[in-house]
């Protein structure tokens, strides 16, 4: 199995702070990842750095083979990078539809896609034409995701998206996820959510300072509590 | 109840309607005020036809501090510059202007109006690529440079056509009123209306019904998340620039008109106006943008004419009512 991206001793700056220490980890394709780690252990920082929304300091970023770590942010989107970010970042003065129209930078929607998409998120039909910024906080997540998926991408970046949702969100959210896997896509996913962690990771790099401190996968490290607790300070049991 | 299963329908926003009401109630409680009639029509009209040139002159500063976040102090360069360019057309072309021919005069405005915004659109390209894209981010230094560049390009003026006034007639189909019973109506002050009008309904046609408005609106609320989405908002920003330094140089040939003289520092002049406006309309919003120029120019009018020593402050009283009652103006742009 080929590596989608890859990433070779990566340092990012934030201004006078030094947050990534020399990252180094490889995503298969086709595969879906977990990126965990405790709060301020860099993962945020990673997946902006890889979306070039913070420049890397040094260090090698290859997507698909292609070196993208001086690249623009919109340059790498258009390489078939996806984004969903913690904080959802919907436009909130726009309509549900018209978020949807921008995120479809190739062209008119797709109805099929979007029936697809509103199989799983069912709100996004129903509040079709209705601003942004007056859907609950599950539904802008939801519209988020809509937004990184209503057009076929290679690479999704997904920053903890079932934060603070409740749990049937959360199967809806997973189910998703499942999906767009099977249809090919590769995820990076930084999750807190135990539940969904285990459902749908392949693979599992955990951050702690800045750097990558453990790799493997996803089934070795749910079954191993000792692993668990060593490498996040706490099983992931009762980490929900 | 979870979002998935949701209700069918989500409480309509409450619409915001006050701010778009503020200039009818205004106009009207001026009414009993004036007394007469005539006068209160009169200095109805002539407070539209003023709100609609700053208007003009104030939407593309609107959006560029929205879109950008850039604080451009130089944006009344565009303005006299736009107007200074309106005369290569106008004195030239005189006897067109002169004569009793309405499509001969509109025969020359429209491509001094056309020039005017080549000139002030391509001001400001070189004043975006040269004087903004190295100092993104920085307000300080964003004052520093876009003040300066007002006072060279005022300078530059200056050199150019000399430090006198050069006056600038009015068409002559465009002088005089119309007369409908004892209200006299100017009937420039209706071209100004109606190119006003014919700005802000294509400024929301654009923003509304088009994907290049979408990715500005957007873009005004969270530029980051729309560089994202794989479009590159440098582009776009340059764009906007250019089209809201055209709008100033509209804006500039259309007050000369109205004033009936162009001098160097006439954009200079407008600068603190134009901010008052955007400021009191909400950073970033063109229906703010809009209402505020509106008010601005009623206050100006109605206040001059009851108490004339108002009209000094008469303008940074408004804005410091507004900002009393609506802290970031009289609409908020999300992100803002």
């Amino acid at each position: 199995m080929t590596d989608l991206l890859t990433l070779a001793g990566v340092h990012t700056h934030i201004g006078r702070y030094h947050i990534l220490h020399g990252v180094d980890f490889a995503v298969p394709e086709g595969q879906t990842t977990m990126l965990l780690g405790r709060n301020g252990a860099g993962k945020t920082t990673t997946l902006r750095t890889i979306m070039g929304l913070w420049q890397a300091s040094s260090g090698r970023i290859l997507l698909d083979g292609q070196a993208i770590e001086h690249s623009a942010t919109p340059d790498i989107a258009r390489l078939g990078v996806g984004y969903v970010p913690e904080s959802m970042a919907v436009f909130s003065d726009l309509t549900v539809k018209e978020n949807l129209v921008l995120a479809a930078r190739d062209g008119p929607l797709d109805d099929s896609r979007l029936e697809w998409i509103f199989g799983f998120f069912p709100a996004l039909r129903r509040f079709w034409l209705s601003r942004a910024g007056s859907l609950s906080g599950g539904q802008k997540q939801m519209l988020s995701i809509a937004r990184a998926i209503v057009e076929p991408r290679k690479l999704l970046l997904i920053d903890e998206p079932t934060k603070g949702l409740a749990p049937a969100i959360v199967v809806a959210l997973i189910e998703c996820f499942a999906e767009v896997k099977r249809r090919g896509a590769t995820i990076l996913l930084v999750e807190q959510n135990f539940h969904a962690a285990r459902e749908l990771g392949d693979k599992v790099l955990v951050m702690d300072n800045g750097l990558i401190v453990h790799r493997g996968e996803m089934a070795a490290l749910a079954t191993d509590v000792t692993l668990q607790e060593r490498l996040l300070g706490l099983s992931l049991e009762t980490h929900q | 109840m979870t979002d998935l299963a949701a209700p069918a329908a989500l409480p309509k926003p409450r619409r915001d309607l006050l701010p778009v009401l503020l200039p009818v109630i205004l106009a009207l409680a001026m009414l009993p005020l004036i007394g007469s009639a005539s006068s209160w029509v009169t200095l109805t009209v002539a407070s539209l036809a003023m709100g609609m040139m700053i208007f003009i002159m104030a939407s593309g500063l609107t959006l560029v501090f929205g879109l950008m976040d850039v604080l451009n102090f130089g944006h009344g360069a565009f303005i006299s510059v736009g107007a200074y360019a309106a005369t290569l057309v106008l004195l030239p072309l005189a006897p067109y202007v002169q004569a009793d021919s309405l499509w001969l005069n509109l025969a020359v405005l429209a491509p001094a109006a056309v020039l005017s915004m080549a000139v002030s659109g391509a001001l400001g390209l070189v004043v975006e690529r040269v004087l903004i894209l190295p100092v993104y981010g920085q307000h300080l230094k964003q004052i520093l440079m876009t003040t300066g560049g007002l006072i060279v390009a005022e300078q530059a003026l200056y050199a150019l056509w000399g430090p006198q006034i050069i006056p600038l007639p009015l068409p002559t189909s465009l002088r005089g009123s119309f007369i409908i019973g004892d209200i006299a109506i100017a009937k420039y002050r209706l071209l100004a209306m109606l190119v006003g009008l014919i700005v802000f309904l294509g400024i929301q046609l654009v923003l509304n019904r088009t994907k290049i408005g979408l990715l500005i609106r957007a873009g005004v609320e969270n530029r980051e998340m729309v560089e994202a989405l794989g479009y590159r908002i440098r582009r776009l920003f340059l764009g906007v620039f250019m089209v809201g330094s055209a709008l100033a140089g509209l804006g500039g040939i259309m007050w000369a008109l109205y004033r009936e003289q162009v001098h160097a520092s006439m954009g200079n002049d407008l600068t603190v106006l134009v901010f008052i406006v955007v400021i009191i309309g909400g950073l970033g919003s063109i229906g703010g943008c809009f209402i505020g120029a509106l008010l601005v120019a009623m206050v100006a009018n109605y206040g001059g004419f009851l108490v004339p020593k108002l009209a000094l402050v008469s303008n940074i009283l408004l804005m410091v009512v507004v900002l009393l009652w609506r802290p970031r103006g009289l609409y908020t742009v999300s992100g803002r």
